[in-house]
């Protein structure tokens, strides 16, 4: 596929970036306020509340993360206005002006002195003209370069490092060229592989910085490790899908940036890309953990690898989903976007499996619904560092 | 009909790619970064996804794939055995 002149039709925000949705958010910023944001969801239509389990009594890096990524969720340009809830309303106000720098509309309402029904009366009222105003909003064509991609690959097993993960690598190789901003993390599972990627670094400095993101991470495990990690790393679903071990698992991992995509920087958990490129962020390899991350770092459009058959989604980054794993496509058909079976039977080269997935990245950035959005999957979970206070 | 497939040539483990595979059946395997065939007979029942080994390997060998050194084996396994969790183990953690 010549990718040259390829476009998408998506929404231009106020910063400049595009997005491929038009949501309107209803964000809790702590647990005790998700109550109000999925009742003010429920008043108005076409509003979407991502409730999640955190924010209280967090504390140093741990609530630096947590307020980067629900401020990155919001920023997303994939969401056009927000409605910001929290029990306290000077963190309330905290996430709303990290979103207000992008320019789009937000409005913020604390709980304290006012109650549930008050709060979601406003919410709702401000959310209601919200909404309303975001269904006025067009699509316009953008080049392929206003396209930010993510990747991570999820219940992996043989057939994603020989099929599904080598055709993302593809489409990776493809794309760079054009300077789409890129990103791939994991950090835990390249291991084994981790040379293979330190030897990809752009330089010497964003090599240090790569060696140093996981040194970190491979020091968490052997802190808190009580084995060799077999229930864990690679998971019970790698197992069953016979993969062995973790360096097995990584360098099936790694054949999602391609050949010759080079990592031209590394970026901390939910940290904003600033330059077009691969990127490599630290982060969890659990599935909806890094899809999140992802979603905060501002990416708009997610291709996520599956042999056992993971079937996230996520409430604002669009999740589509391949698998070469026949019995997968057979099985779960409903959660495959893309089946790319016929690799592994010589029926589908590399080559058009990687313009299979670009075709459906496309359709997907233009409008259409992943497996995942039209199933209602909308995992948003946020990446704990340690305990609350 | 491919019934297992390997990254690349020098690699000591083949993918089975096809459901119900039975012991003592001869199987054909394709070397997909140097599209070349290969043939072994399997000797264990092998799921889809799981591994053949395509040579003898002995307590402490290692095994490759894609090129790469995926962890050391912990039980002999013959040519066209199951390579797994019971016989092979990761060198880290």
């Amino acid at each position: 596929m010549d990718l040259s002149k390829a476009s998408f039709f998506g929404f231009k925000r106020e910063n400049g970036r595009v997005g491929v949705r038009n949501h309107v958010l209803i964000l809790p910023v702590d647990d005790l306020s998700n109550a109000a944001a999925q009742a003010v969801e429920n008043n108005v239509k076409g509003a979407l509340a991502i409730p999640h389990p955190y924010g209280r009594l967090q504390f140093g890096a741990d609530l630096d993360l947590h307020f980067r990524t629900l401020i990155g969720a919001g920023c997303n340009p994939n969401v056009a206005a927000v409605v910001v809830i929290c029990i306290e309303d000077t963190w309330a106000k905290k996430v709303a002006d990290g979103i207000r720098a992008t320019g789009k509309p937000v409005a913020h309402f604390g709980i304290e002195q006012h109650g549930d029904h008050d709060t979601i009366m406003r919410a709702s009222k401000a959310a209601k003209e919200y909404v309303q105003w975001a269904s006025e909003l067009r699509r316009e064509e953008r080049p392929l370069k206003d396209l930010w991609v993510s990747t991570k690959c999820g219940e992996s097993d043989t057939t994603s490092g020989c099929g599904a993960n080598p055709t993302v690598g593809n489409a990776f190789d493809k794309m760079y060229p054009l300077g789409v901003t890129m990103v791939f993390g994991e950090t835990t599972e390249l291991t084994g592989g981790e040379h293979l990627v330190a030897a990809r670094c752009r330089n010497d400095e964003v090599r240090k910085k790569f060696q140093f993101m996981f040194d970190r991470y491979q020091q968490v495990v052997e802190r808190h490790k009580t084995s060799d990690l077999m229930d864990s790393q690679p998971t019970k679903g790698n197992i069953e899908g016979g993969l062995t071990t973790i360096e097995e698992k990584a360098l099936g991992n790694i054949q999602k940036i391609g050949r010759k995509c080079v990592v031209d920087g590394v970026l901390d958990k939910a940290e904003v890309p600033n330059g077009p490129g691969l990127w490599f962020m630290d982060s969890s390899s659990a599935a909806a953990e890094m899809v999140t991350l992802c979603a905060a770092a501002g990416f708009v459009v997610h291709l996520f690898p599956t042999g056992q058959g993971n079937v996230i989604g996520n409430p604002i980054l669009p999740v589509i989903k391949l698998s070469a794993n026949p019995r997968t496509v057979r099985t779960m058909s409903e959660h495959i976007d893309v089946d790319v079976s016929g690799l592994l039977r010589k029926e589908l080269s590399p080559d058009q499996a990687g313009d299979k997935l670009l075709e459906c990245m496309f359709k997907t950035a233009n409008g259409r619904l992943t497996a995942a959005e039209a199933l209602g999957h909308r995992e948003f979970v946020l990446t704990r560092l340690y305990e609350s206070a | 009909m491919i019934h297992f497939v390997v990254h690349e040539e020098g690699d000591g483990v083949g993918v089975v790619v096809v459901e119900g595979i039975k012991a003592g059946q001869p199987l054909r395997g394709w070397i997909m970064e140097d599209d070349k065939d290969l043939e072994v007979t399997a000797k264990s029942d092998i799921p889809i996804g799981h591994k053949v080994a395509l040579k003898d390997y002995k307590a402490g060998d290692t095994v490759i794939k894609y090129g790469v050194d995926i962890g050391k084996v912990v039980k002999p396994i013959g040519r066209g055995e199951h390579l797994h969790v019971h016989n092979v183990k990761t060198k880290r953690w």
